[in-house]
């Protein structure tokens, strides 16, 4: 059995138009997930260069690969980074980094960078993970809450039933839309439970099709029913690995009456870049001290 | 005296036919996906064991998860009460009730007269009930029973976090190839779900004599890790599993009784 | 802040609410010593403020952890609710 709840290819990239040699500040954050992680670096607060990798046995040497993968092809060294934060829950674990900062903190702020100050509520859903967020136009977080214990609305509990129908977990979104009629969401919200009641269904000779749409269902009104314990104020954002499955998404849309914004950056980062942000932030604060 | 308790568990269906309160024959079948049709068939097998037809039966209750859809049944009882009655028949002293099932687990605290005071249930979640220790089982392929045994060879304990049966199913696959001995990785799955299952019979309090039924009741290794959490003796009665379904006959044995007693009065 | 503690799982949801705003104005800290369990402690948020917060290790279990403050019926008033005079701690079950 994997680890590895979602597809996805490991990537970096910088911008080739910015010199970072010319700039004053260079600050970087590094974000240590459980299952992937995310380095980002800023030039004088402008997003200059990111990675985003599989996390490995060890946090200390995932942030490292992280953070050398995200500078490849820079010219530039761990060393000549000014200010760097670790985020994620392997923070305290990045051996570079000169705070850590929850992830939570984070991603509000990374948020506020990405979809403009007017983002109120973000969700993140991720492999193992959902987290709720409120901030204020400045980033700040003013409410959240998380769920780590429980697999179901995560990208786990999504995997166990792509699993089950033996279809690939990228076509999951469109699959469920091929139904004619919306099915009632599984009752069971326990991913355990759910999956034999769908085995259930599918002796019934329910299609596959129906039940990824009762699940996806299940799993919107899930995640809407956390929302609502931290209550959704607009604008309003997903980010995350499942902000990639439509089959969820729309329907979460649906429910709450709400869409999510849109955003040129790759929300995956969001982590990263919020810690990138509370560095030049912290970076600019120890300079005027001296 | 003929009555009858069909207990229909999320698993397992259970019935046991008694004569004036002495079990004369018992069935047990994988409930299916097709309970109702299970239950007929369990209850066939039961009366010819006993040698009787379905017309001897003077009363029949039903208990369980799915007693709603009992066929035969002249009454329906909770699965707390069934639990507690069959509990008070096989031993009086029994104050607290211990049930873990497949999908749920329940404790029950009962009055010196045999009432039921308080009592809490874990449900809806797997980490909480027998499918738990299953799941786990089923991760390091190994058969219950075994997995269950493999735990009192452990004398260490270690740590488990994942809270979650899907979760804890990974967590169990990198504890096997971090080379944890199998034993250990046993105790620590039994353990966990010991310490969630004391946990919740703390919220009816614990008290003497302490019996412990349901299906993971057989588990020695549960029953081992149980005893260390609750710091304390435990009864495990012969053929746990049982046990609601007998309370189910004996509450239609009571029922005749007092229905013979109102017609004596009325007389 | 109003920061949540806990998680939903298909059994219900169970979370430990700290309003953190008033933790900063909190000169006691009462609720670290009145926990049996020990759940709480006192930390610098990613804002520089001391607030309370309920230990990483125990987040994913306090349904389980706050049982025993939980009896079924004659339910006394919670410690750590009690101990925080400013009326910072909630509980979501
Ligand atoms: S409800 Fe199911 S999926 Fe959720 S924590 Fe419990 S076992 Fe895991
Ligand atoms: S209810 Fe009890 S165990 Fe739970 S946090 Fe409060 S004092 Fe601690």
């Amino acid at each position: 059995m994997t680890v590895e709840y979602w597809r996805w290819k490991e990537y970096n990239w910088h911008d080739e138009n910015i010199d970072p040699k010319a700039g004053s500040v260079l600050s970087a954050g590094c974000d240590v997930g459980s299952v992937s992680s995310q380095a980002v670096v800023m030039v004088d607060g402008g997003l200059y260069a990111y990675s985003n990798m599989r996390t490995g046995s060890d946090s200390p040497h995932s942030a490292l690969d992280a953070m050398n993968w995200a500078l490849e092809g820079t010219g530039l060294k761990i060393e000549d980074l000014h200010y760097v934060v670790g985020t994620g829950y392997g923070r305290v674990n990045v051996p570079f980094a000169h705070r850590a900062i929850t992830e939570i903190a984070c991603h509000a702020r990374g948020a506020n960078f990405m979809y403009g100050p007017s983002v109120r509520t973000i969700l993140d859903m991720g492999g193992q993970d959902c987290k709720a967020i409120r901030c204020d136009h400045r980033g700040k977080v003013t409410n959240f809450l998380m769920n780590d214990k429980c697999a179901a609305g995560t990208g786990r509990g999504m995997e166990v039933f792509a699993d089950l129908l033996s279809v690939s977990i990228e076509d999951v979104g469109d699959l469920s839309f091929d139904v004619e009629e919306e099915p009632e969401p599984v009752s069971s919200t326990c991913v355990v439970f759910a999956k034999s009641e769908a085995a259930g269904l599918l002796r019934q000779g329910w299609p596959k099709n129906l039940v990824l749409a009762a699940y996806c269902n299940a799993m919107a009104h899930r995640v809407v029913t956390l929302l609502e314990r931290l209550g959704v104020e607009k604008e309003f954002a997903i980010t995350g690995g499942i902000a990639k499955n439509i089959g969820v998404v729309r329907r979460l849309e649906k429910e709450l009456g709400l869409t999510g914004l849109k955003s040129d950056y790759d929300t995956q980062i969001a982590g990263a870049l919020g810690a990138a942000l509370f560095a030049g932030a912290l970076y600019e604060k120890q300079q005027a001290k001296k | 005296m003929i009555t009858a308790g069909m207990d229909l568990g999320s698993k397992f269906i259970k019935i046991v036919i008694m004569n004036d309160g002495d079990v004369i024959a018992r069935a047990k079948m994988l409930s299916g996906f097709e309970q109702e049709v299970t239950a007929s068939e369990a209850l066939s097998e039961a009366l010819s064991k006993a040698g009787l037809q379905s017309g001897d039966i003077e009363r029949l209750t039903a208990t369980g998860v799915g007693r709603s859809i009992a066929p035969f049944a002249h009454d329906r009882l909770t699965e707390v009460g069934a639990a507690a009655r069959g509990a008070i028949a096989r031993l009086p002293e029994t104050r607290t009730v211990i049930d873990v099932g497949a999908e749920e687990g329940r404790a029950i605290l009962i009055t010196p007269d045999g009432h039921v005071k308080d009592f809490a249930i874990n449900e809806k979640c797997a980490a909480g009930s027998g499918t738990f220790t299953e799941a786990m089982a089923r991760a390091l392929e190994l058969d219950i029973v075994e997995f269950g045994r493999l735990s009192l060879q452990s004398d260490k304990a270690v740590p488990m976090n994942a809270q979650c049966a899907v979760f804890a199913e990974s967590e169990v696959v990198s504890l096997l190839h971090a080379r944890t001995p199998k034993q250990d990785i046993s105790r620590a799955v039994h353990d966990a779900i010991a310490s969630r299952i004391v946990s919740m019979a703390r919220r009816v309090s614990v008290e003497r004599e302490v019996m412990i039924i349901g299906g993971m009741a057989y588990n020695v290794g549960f029953i081992a890790s149980m005893k260390r959490a609750l710091e304390m003796e435990l009864i495990v009665p012969d053929d746990p599993d049982y046990v609601p379904a007998e309370g189910a006959a004996w509450a239609a044995h009571d029922k005749l009784v007092g229905m013979e007693k109102t017609e004596l009065k009325e007389r | 802040m109003i920061a949540n503690y806990g998680y939903m799982d298909g059994s219900g949801e169970y979370y430990i609410t700290i309003d953190t705003g008033k933790c900063t104005e909190c000169g006691h800290h009462n609720c670290v010593e009145a926990c049996p369990k020990g759940m709480f402690a006192i930390e610098t948020d990613d804002y520089d403020d001391e607030v309370a917060v309920i230990r990483e290790e125990f987040r994913k279990q306090i349904k389980y952890m706050c049982a025993e403050c939980k009896p079924v019926s004659d339910r006394p008033p919670l410690p750590c609710v009690e101990a925080c005079t400013s009326g910072a701690v909630t509980h979501s079950w």
